[in-house]
């Protein structure tokens, strides 16, 4: 047994952390909300080029994958990064697609992998009737009951409480599969999306701890840096308790969905309500300790803020990844 | 990075599965922190120690099986897993006995280890003072130079089994003139029934005495009892609290056995509608399994040549948080039975849940309370400036 990130897995996470560091990712996620997707997508390219798609992808259509853990390694530095745009749905896409066999949109499998597809999915039985930023997809995958369909438009954008997840119903569209096997294909690809959500959560979780512990470090009041205060501290203290926890279940759901065991669905669950949950109470303690500042939209830590909720909840529900850890 | 085991292992957990299958007592042994019960967890340490079970990670020569830091974890997932008696030597094995292996000689290790193996020698901690818990360092207890030894004297308190044990260890100030409170103190063993040691067992909240209070008047050690340098005490004990909240005192198969019992009350006695109840359940099996994997991530670390230092705070506020929140949902799983004492004649699970909620109070105060272990965090790991505390 060796539970550890190996020294390439460790690499890849510091070269995507120092990539998205550089770029101006902050101002790339106030642009995507404002309807300009422009650098989100210059973005995109870049971590395509990277490889992040291709790990999700099979190398009969022109991936690497897939690699589960290795893409948990990605989406934790997606999430720390806040990076904009349906990241999760287009590996989910592509976990669907490459289950489902050739259907009429295989082709998009191997633009996945080189980031020129960006592709939306949406569950309505698993989630929300509405598919993430939609209007900025080249396609938008729709499962309904056993059918999938590749929507041929998207309603009005209905914003988010985060604005950088623009959401709108798929509409129409022709139909990909049908059947038994749509259920199944469609189940595998719910859990690459939860994990992956799960992934982004960790990340997030940690970007708002670091920003945190490094205001408290400077913010003085009653003549101290405030984070000499037991209050603060303690706080800080739990936050890192939750995301250091949520860590080892992240990376055991990855090996067990990578080995397809029959506890993964439990294990992603586990993975996805801890990490949610962590960084949910991270984003509530990075807000009150950062005072009135933090709840500004000013501050690019609101960025980070207002994503904690939508992650928590999507792709698993607390309340529904409970209850499929005790399902099995 | 994976999560297998090796056949090795594999093998090493059915030997303990086997093991325990014929040799766990099929009715709980009465509590251990009462004397019948007392007497009754020694013998069971025998049983232990006959087939060596009963330290598995020491060297052999010891009476242990040489186990790796993993092994060691397999084997206590088995063993609370079977149910088996609690560890009335688990100060000596757990606290002790790293600080012998770290800083004892062999004369010492020789003397100590096999009789503490065997339950022959129940061992006691005395750490803490009435004047001295969280802020250990000014501890007030005396060890004077006499000839060929040293003469303690002072109050010890809190000391965990020392109602029923037979010698104690803890840290005597030795040198009363030094610039700092953590210097000057020196690490020592001694007999609870030697002459000049007061013993008066202290109540917890149930009544039972799993602790109690020292008074030493005089109580004479020979040198040959003192651990590492004569006022080194402070750097020899830390080691030991390293141990106390890191891998070894709480380990993970307590929780996951502790969290399947849970589900399988939960699965007997539930109202399926009540969804609160079951996201309780479904917290505990989360977290019962992150603890272990946290362990397995750490125990990697360690077998890839890392060391765990402040980290192991994270563990201990972890565990004993778990600990609680798992044995009161039990507690509410039970309904009206929920309230009966561990010795009521109706106590469901012989009063395992009873007995496991008292004991899991005390999880967020001893072993350093919870409110220090969040300051080691914050100072630390996440370098938070050092305040008033």
């Amino acid at each position: 047994m060796r539970f550890l990130l190996d020294d390439e897995q460790r690499e890849f996470a510091r070269s995507l952390d120092g990539m998205l560091t550089a770029a101006d990712t902050p101002g790339a996620v106030r642009a995507w909300a404002a309807g300009d997707t422009t650098p989100g997508r210059e973005l995109w390219t870049r971590l395509a080029e990277a490889g992040v798609f291709a790990l999700a992808v099979p190398e009969r259509h022109d991936g690497l994958g897939p690699l589960p853990v290795e893409t948990t390694v990605a989406f934790t530095e997606l999430g720390r990064h806040a990076v904009p745009g349906p990241l999760v749905e287009t590996v989910a896409a592509a976990a669907l697609l490459d289950a489902l066999g050739d259907t009429g949109a295989t082709a998009l499998l191997p633009q996945i992998a080189t980031g020129k597809a960006v592709v939306s999915l949406c569950v309505p039985a698993l989630g929300g009737p509405y598919a993430l930023d939609a209007d900025a997809a080249d396609a938008v995958l729709l499962v309904e009951g056993d059918t999938v369909r590749l929507a041929e438009a998207a309603g009005p954008v209905q914003p988010s409480a985060d604005p950088a997840r623009r959401l709108a119903r798929p509409l129409g569209g022709t139909v990909l599969a049908k059947g038994p096997a749509v259920t199944a294909a469609t189940a595998h690809a719910a859990e690459v999306a939860a994990l992956a959500t799960a992934a982004q959560c960790l990340g997030l979780g940690r970007a708002l701890l670091d920003r945190t512990v490094e205001y408290v470090g400077q913010r003085r009041q009653f003549g101290v840096a405030i984070g000499s205060f037991q209050a603060v501290k303690h706080r800080l203290a739990d936050t890192l308790i939750a995301l250091e926890f949520a860590r080892p279940l992240l990376h055991s759901a990855a090996l067990a969905l990578a080995e397809g065991a029959d506890h993964r669905s439990a294990e992603i669950a586990a993975a996805k309500v801890t990490a949610g949950e962590a960084a949910y109470a991270a984003a509530r303690t990075a807000l009150q300790l950062h005072g009135a500042v933090g709840y500004t939209e000013e501050l690019d830590l609101a960025l980070w803020i207002r994503k904690a909720r939508p992650l928590r909840d999507a792709w698993g529900t607390p309340a529904a990844c409970r209850a499929r850890v005790l399902a099995s | 990075m994976d999560l297998d085991f090796s056949a090795a292992e594999d093998a090493f957990r059915a030997e303990a599965r086997t093991w325990l299958a014929a040799h766990v007592p099929a009715t709980p042994l009465p509590s251990l922190e009462t004397e019948e019960g007392f007497a009754a967890h020694r013998e069971w340490e025998r049983t232990l120690f006959a087939d060596r079970w009963s330290a598995v990670s020491w060297p052999e020569e010891y009476g242990g099986r040489g186990a790796s830091i993993l092994q060691w974890l397999i084997h206590e997932e088995e063993y609370y897993a079977a149910g088996a008696p609690g560890r009335v030597s688990q100060n000596g094995i757990n606290l002790l006995a790293p600080t012998l292996f770290e800083h004892g000689t062999d004369e010492q290790r020789a003397r100590v280890l096999p009789s503490m193996a065997s339950g022959e020698v129940i061992w006691a901690q005395a750490w803490s003072e009435p004047e001295s818990g969280s802020d250990l360092a000014s501890l007030r207890s005396t060890a004077r130079r006499t000839d060929g030894g040293w003469l303690l004297n002072g109050q010890k308190t809190w000391s965990s089994r020392a109602a029923f044990a037979d010698r104690a260890f803890g840290l005597f100030r030795s040198d009363p003139d030094t610039a700092r409170p953590h210097q000057g103190l020196t690490y020592l063993m001694f007999p609870l029934g030697a002459d000049g040691v007061t013993v008066r067992p202290i109540g917890r909240l149930d009544g039972k005495p799993a602790f109690a209070e020292l008074f030493l008047d005089d109580v004479f050690v020979p040198d040959e009892d003192v651990i590492g340098a004569p006022g080194q005490g402070w750097r020899v004990a830390m080691s030991t609290a390293g141990n106390e909240r890191g891998l070894t005192l709480r380990s993970p198969g307590r929780f996951t056995a502790a969290a399947e019992r849970l589900t399988a009350l939960w699965r007997e006695n539930a109202d399926p509608a009540d969804t609160a109840l079951r996201d309780r359940v479904a917290d505990a099996v989360v977290g019962a399994r992150a603890y272990r994997l946290f362990t397995y991530a750490n125990a990697s670390r360690i077998a890839a040549g890392g060391t765990i230092g402040a980290e192991s705070s994270l563990n201990k506020v972890f565990w004993s948080e778990l600990d609680i929140a798992l044995h009161e949902t039990a507690l509410d799983l039970l309904g009206p039975y929920g309230e009966l004492s561990d010795e009521a004649a109706d106590a469901p699970a012989h009063g395992g849940w009873a007995e496991g909620h008292t004991f899991s109070l005390a999880g967020p105060v001893y072993a350093g309370t919870n409110e220090i272990q969040r300051d080691i965090i914050a100072e630390r790991l996440l370098g938070l400036p050092k305040g008033r505390r």
